[in-house]
């Protein structure tokens, strides 16, 4: 009969998952206020304008608004709060 | 390539059903014709037109699942269910608890022998950890810690040291797609009390203390963090050997200049381990010989200039930089960065200066927003003097000197936690 032994979970404590409700959906994108949040990566900034540009050319009554945090993989409350204030939504990108 | 990242993240910020939508990979030096046509293409990963789930994250219509704010508990148990030898190993091994080298188990007695190198008690949190900025922080206390230290084969009276490892909140298993590491350098007293090698062959695998106690930061850093699991919790390309184990002191009874950690603000009587993000590059080289400024100025370029270096200079090269007027470590490290240059076009271009330095300049940094207006062809300083560390280890064989690649982070007190 092999010997048994007991031995301590290595493993850290996870924080408690709190769950969040989605937005609500917007009913449609025209005359609405959609945020395109840069989020810093390199060439990031040329994504985010083909997809303005493609908004411009195919749903232009959308108002497209770019916007970036005030430094790379830092929260930037400011520019959640504006988003929050003067936006209906918001898209985030984009990585590597 | 991150599909399951990003998924993984929504969900452990209560976001089970964040709408996602995805393009292919890289982003990174497309042409903006080949990003349009990411945008008029197909979503790799969810299937269908990429702008029409954009549009349909917009403004679909939301179930009942997208309001439930689902929230649940995801805790650890201390110990594991009893079982063999052979089938634990098997278990510690899957679950990716390891380094993939044998482990020591760590049964309850020898956790608490672990426990016995430190006054603080088991429960006392030590700190928290995450494998990446946007990755959520988990908690640990002392036994914790005390159980990677065992796993590692650490003994007793190294356990203040990784202690302080522990509660730096630096990791040892960064998610980083570059497969970024962490070194560390210990300072003080201790180095010689638990045996530390800072001599012959400090930076290789010669000495029980050095070797296990950055064993055992890497092995806390992967487990207490929540893991570091390939295209999971780590994203790494190429992953770093200086992963298995980077830990070393710094050779101060033989070194002309002031110790590391004296230099950062602590007394020479106190102990402490100083952290550097990196391990990238490493350049060599011999000397300070007739054409050592030639050999500087061809290494320090070669360097890359999101990340400056770490000198691990040999005694026998720190005297001859003394004999050439370096009565300091400061006074090589402004020489070092007076020598650091690159034309601008060429430090912008590189992926991390742009991605990380970049909305610096713009927010008006120096000496960033100066290189910023730089003209193409202007040479600027890679590093800042502060940027480049000098530290002073080698057991005096030969006149030898590396640049490592390595951020300095902060030094810990490791006699808070003995």
């Amino acid at each position: 009969m092999p010997r048994m032994l007991t031995v301590h979970d290595p493993r850290g404590f996870p924080p408690k998952v709190a769950g969040k409700r989605l937005a609500p959906r917007l009913d449609g994108l025209d005359g609405k206020v959609v945020y395109l949040v840069d989020c810093l990566f390199d060439n990031s900034e040329v994504f985010m304008n083909q997809l303005r540009d493609w908004f411009a050319q195919h749903l232009p009554k959308v108002v497209i608004r770019q916007i970036k945090p005030r430094e790379s993989w830092v929260d930037d409350p400011e520019m959640r709060a504006i988003i929050a204030r003067e936006g209906d939504a918001a898209i985030l990108g984009v990585g590597l | 390539m991150f599909a399951r990242l990003v998924k993984s993240v929504a969900r452990v910020n209560g976001l089970p059903t964040l709408r996602q939508v995805f393009v292919p990979q890289p982003v990174v030096g497309r042409t903006p014709a080949d990003l349009r046509a990411y945008i008029d293409g197909e979503d790799p990963i969810i299937g269908g037109a990429f702008i029409k789930g954009v549009i349909d994250g917009l403004t679909g219509t939301l179930v009942a699942e997208d309001l439930s704010s689902l929230a649940f508990d995801r805790s650890t148990p201390r110990l594991l269910p009893p079982d063999t030898v052979a089938n634990l190993r098997r278990q510690f091994e899957e679950s990716r608890w390891t380094d993939f080298l044998p482990i020591v188990l760590p049964t309850e007695q020898r956790v608490a022998a672990m426990l016995k190198g430190t006054s603080r008690k088991p429960e006392e949190i030590v700190g928290r950890l995450q494998p990446a900025r946007f990755r959520e922080l988990w908690e640990f206390n002392v036994e914790k810690v005390a159980v990677n230290a065992v796993m590692a084969g650490a003994r007793p009276e190294y356990f203040p040291v990784i202690l302080a490892l522990a509660a730096s909140g630096v990791t040892a298993r960064s998610s980083s797609t570059t497969s970024q590491a962490t070194l560390a350098m210990v300072n003080g007293p201790i180095r010689n009390t638990i045996g530390m090698n800072c001599g012959i062959g400090a930076m290789g695998p010669y000495n029980h203390a050095n070797a296990t106690i950055g064993r055992a930061y890497g092995l806390l850093s992967q487990n207490l963090q929540g893991g570091s699991v390939p295209n999971e919790s780590f994203m790494g390309s190429q992953g770093n050997v200086h992963s298995y184990s980077a830990v070393y002191a710094e050779n101060e009874e033989r070194s002309p200049w002031e110790p590391f950690h004296v230099e950062h603000g602590f007394k020479p009587d106190q102990s402490v381990v100083s952290l550097f993000m990196g391990g990238w590059y490493i350049q060599f080289g011999g000397g300070p010989r007739e054409t050592w400024q030639e050999q500087f100025r061809r290494s320090l370029r070669a360097c890359d200039p999101y990340s400056g270096p770490v000198l691990a200079l040999d005694p026998l090269v720190a005297r001859g930089f003394v004999d050439r007027g370096f009565d300091s470590k400061r006074k090589l490290a402004e020489w070092c960065s007076a020598n650091s240059t690159l034309p601008a076009r060429e430090y912008w271009d590189n992926q991390w200066v742009q991605t990380l330095l970049v909305p610096q300049a713009v927010a008006g940094v120096e000496p960033y927003a100066s290189y910023l207006k730089a003209a193409p062809e202007d040479l600027v300083r890679m590093f800042r003097p502060e940027d480049i560390s000098i530290t002073v280890v080698g057991g005096e064989t030969g006149a030898m000197w590396k640049m490592l690649s390595g951020t300095y982070l902060r030094s810990v007190s490791i006699d808070d936690w003995r």
